[in-house]
């Protein structure tokens, strides 16, 4: 039975580190999804900034410059995609699917270029990451039953990032729907021409969501290399950024619900991880495939109206047109 | 003066090679940052692509796979829908073939199995794409996201098939057991080797010639049919359909069959044609090339085959730059390919401003402008 508790509480603290990524992904996806620009980048741009932050941290030898140059190149191809659709109002999938594959091929070869390691970035040491924080009394608390094993094992000993990607929620949460900016950057996803006849600039609102966005999943990017891992390897968001738009729409593009929807499937994907190749009781061994491919299915059933309703911002996808 | 006042020949002509030109330039800046020349890698690839021994069969073996999901992409457009399941849809296809050839290889002869096995890839592949189109008709999810689903859950099936009930026995990799011997579609070589032809090897199979059939089936299902009246209206309006007595909902369910379909079909090339068993990735991004294919080939299938051939050329060349420089690799055709998408998709009328302005300034001393 304690063996069990600490195989939950393992699995919870492990659910954090994977659902990370997902959680900074959907927070930038739901800035740019509510002003209107739909975000299927998020692969792209995170892809991007994991093999910029690496570079960077492998080159400078400083976390923090990492996180920098991961930021700058995602938010650089934000500004390609805000280009393309508020701009010139090209289609917004088609971007969004063109920057994607840009960053599959752009840094694989680039990384050759950069470090001749056939596309990866070199290790990374400690000093060069962004290390495990192990917080005060973690070590005396492990022997106080229950409180002590959350305390110690999923509260103490995250990253700065995990923290950073949980207080993005409340921030998200508190511009988009408690500021004037929020309240004009969901009118834009609304209802453009609203914001316009008010005098509000609809191309400077979704300026500033879709480089939101880039900032986010530059952290998000940077997170998966320098902190999370050790150093860049090819394909490595490895379809987290679809998952991460997953949970936004499983969360009807609203902060805590996208929030728990990607703790959800990440609480799958650490439990496909511990069940690989375990074999339980009666139901025997579980094709981990079959766990992992869920946040996709019940992104289906949900859109498919089976649970609730999911209906997103109405402008959504649209480019506006000035009316002359 | 907008698009509509330009005579065809720019819209359809000037401004996709304007497009492509803009991307070739830009993929030649990050090859000369990476520092090796340009021009040297593109001699490589059109020889890789064209010169050498064999290489153009290899490279229309790469055509026949982007004119398969270049028309599924395209045939979705016209019904205004944005297929992005090709992938999926392929691999499904895929699995199609794979089940019937499976099941029959032992008790039927090699061509009834052939001649089984093509279909069964369209209907496979009609199945995934018409799921997506039904959840959009019926159910109002939105036919991007829900393709992109459907890409990681077919991606995931096969995992599950390959490495566990499909996998061969006493194997390793997940993959199916070879087909049996005959089981496969004739290789133009090996045809034109018996007419008398001296041509080298390559994988170039009857898949070429299926994927040319389809383009003009396609171009008389789009222009010379009532049912292609109708999908093109319903693109441009539901409302049309309605008025027309048509419901809008069949219409979408049935053009995401024939997109899936089509896409379906790219598995007889990898799969019937030089396979002969099913394996793990096959598609390697050819659903995804094909919306970069529609888009330069303008949802035509003549601009299709053009821009089939130039993605074939791409990859074939592609991989000859692995050979030849230290630097470079395949990766950098993907590259090459985003920056296309980038430039003749999402920035399709950048030079549009320019090109109208230069061109009604010409206009202007024969008096019209």
């Amino acid at each position: 039975m304690a063996d069990l508790w600490l195989q939950f509480v393992l699995t919870i603290d492990a659910t954090l580190r994977v659902a990370t990524p997902l959680i900074l992904c959907a927070m930038a996806g739901l800035f740019s999804e509510r002003s209107g620009i739909i975000d299927i980048s998020l692969e792209g741009k995170m892809l991007m900034s994991a093999f910029a932050a690496a570079s960077m941290a492998a080159l400078t030898g400083s976390p923090l410059l990492g996180l920098a140059g991961g930021i700058l190149v995602s938010v650089a191809l934000s500004l390609i995609h805000g280009f393309a659709c508020v701009t010139h109002k090209g289609n917004q999938v088609i971007s969004g699917l063109a920057i994607n594959i840009l960053a599959s091929g752009l840094t694989v070869t680039l990384g050759i270029a950069l470090f001749a390691q056939g596309g990866q970035t070199p290790f990374l040491n400690k000093s060069e990451r962004f290390t495990d924080i192990v917080l005060p009394f973690a070590e005396q608390a492990e022997h106080v039953p229950v409180l002590g094993t959350i305390y110690k094992e999923i509260i103490s000993g995250h990253n700065l990032l995990v923290w950073v990607a949980l207080f993005s929620v409340i921030v998200t949460g508190y511009v988009v729907f408690r500021t004037t900016f929020g309240l004009r950057l969901r009118a834009v996803g609304e209802k453009p021409e609203a914001v316009d006849s008010a005098g509000g600039s609809v191309s400077g609102l979704r300026f500033q969501a879709v480089i939101i966005a880039g900032v986010l999943c530059g952290i998000a990017g940077t997170y998966l290399s320098t902190a999370h891992g050790a150093g860049f390897i090819r394909e490595m968001a490895a379809g987290k950024g679809y998952i991460a738009l997953a949970a936004l729409i499983f969360g009807k593009w609203r902060p805590v619900p996208a929030l728990l929807a990607c703790l959800m499937f990440g609480f799958m994907e650490a439990l496909a991880a511990r069940l690989q190749g375990v074999e339980i009781p009666v139901i025997g061994n579980i094709s981990t495939d079959l766990i992992l491919v869920l946040p996709y299915f019940l992104t289906v059933i949900l859109l498919a109206g089976f649970i609730g309703k999911a209906s997103p911002p109405r402008s959504i996808g649209v480019p506006y047109i000035k009316e002359r | 003066m907008n698009a509509s006042s330009l005579p065809r020949w720019i819209d359809i002509g000037l401004l996709p090679v304007l497009n492509l030109i803009a991307a070739l330039t830009v993929a030649g800046v990050i090859i000369a940052i990476i520092g090796e020349n340009p021009f040297v890698a593109m001699g490589v690839m059109i020889k890789g692509a064209f010169v050498y021994d064999g290489a153009l069969g290899y490279t229309l073996f790469y055509t026949t796979n982007f004119i398969f999901t270049g028309l599924a992409v395209a045939v979705a457009f016209h019904a205004m829908l944005f297929n992005i399941g090709g992938e999926g849809q392929a691999m499904i296809g895929g699995l199609g073939v794979g089940l019937v050839v499976l099941f029959l290889d032992s008790v039927l002869p090699p061509l009834l199995v052939v001649i089984l096995a093509v279909p069964a890839a369209a209907a496979f592949g009609a199945v995934w794409g018409v799921i997506p189109g039904w959840l959009q008709a019926r159910r109002g999810s939105h036919i991007v996201i829900t393709t992109i689903m459907f890409n990681f859950i077919a991606s995931s099936i096969m995992v599950w098939l390959l490495a566990g009930m499909l996998m061969a026995p006493g194997q390793m990799s997940p993959e199916t057991r070879s087909f049996a011997d005959g089981i496969n579609l004739p290789l133009v070589y090996e045809v034109l080797q018996m007419a008398g032809f001296s041509v080298s090897r390559s994988p170039l199979n009857l898949s070429f010639v299926i994927a040319l059939l389809a383009c003009f089936g396609v171009w008389y299902l789009i222009w010379r049919t009532k049912l292609g009246y109708i999908i093109r209206a319903t693109g441009h309006s539901e409302r049309a359909t309605i008025y027309a007595g048509h419901d809008p909902a069949k219409i979408i369910m049935l053009v995401m069959a024939i997109s899936g379909a089509l896409a379906g079909m790219m598995s007889l090339n990898e799969i019937l044609g030089v396979q002969q068993r099913v394996i793990l990735n096959f598609t390697s991004g050819y659903g995804f090339t094909g919306i970069a294919v529609a888009l330069m080939g303008r949802n035509h299938p003549i601009g299709i085959v053009l821009a089939s051939l130039l993605f074939g050329a791409l990859y074939q060349g592609g991989a000859e730059l692995d050979f030849e420089f230290q630097t470079i690799t395949r990766e950098m055709v993907l590259m090459i390919q985003g920056l296309i998408i980038l430039f003749s998709g999402a920035l399709a009328y950048l030079f549009m401003p320019a090109v109208v302005r230069i061109y009604s300034s010409l206009r202007k001393p024969t008096g019209s402008g």
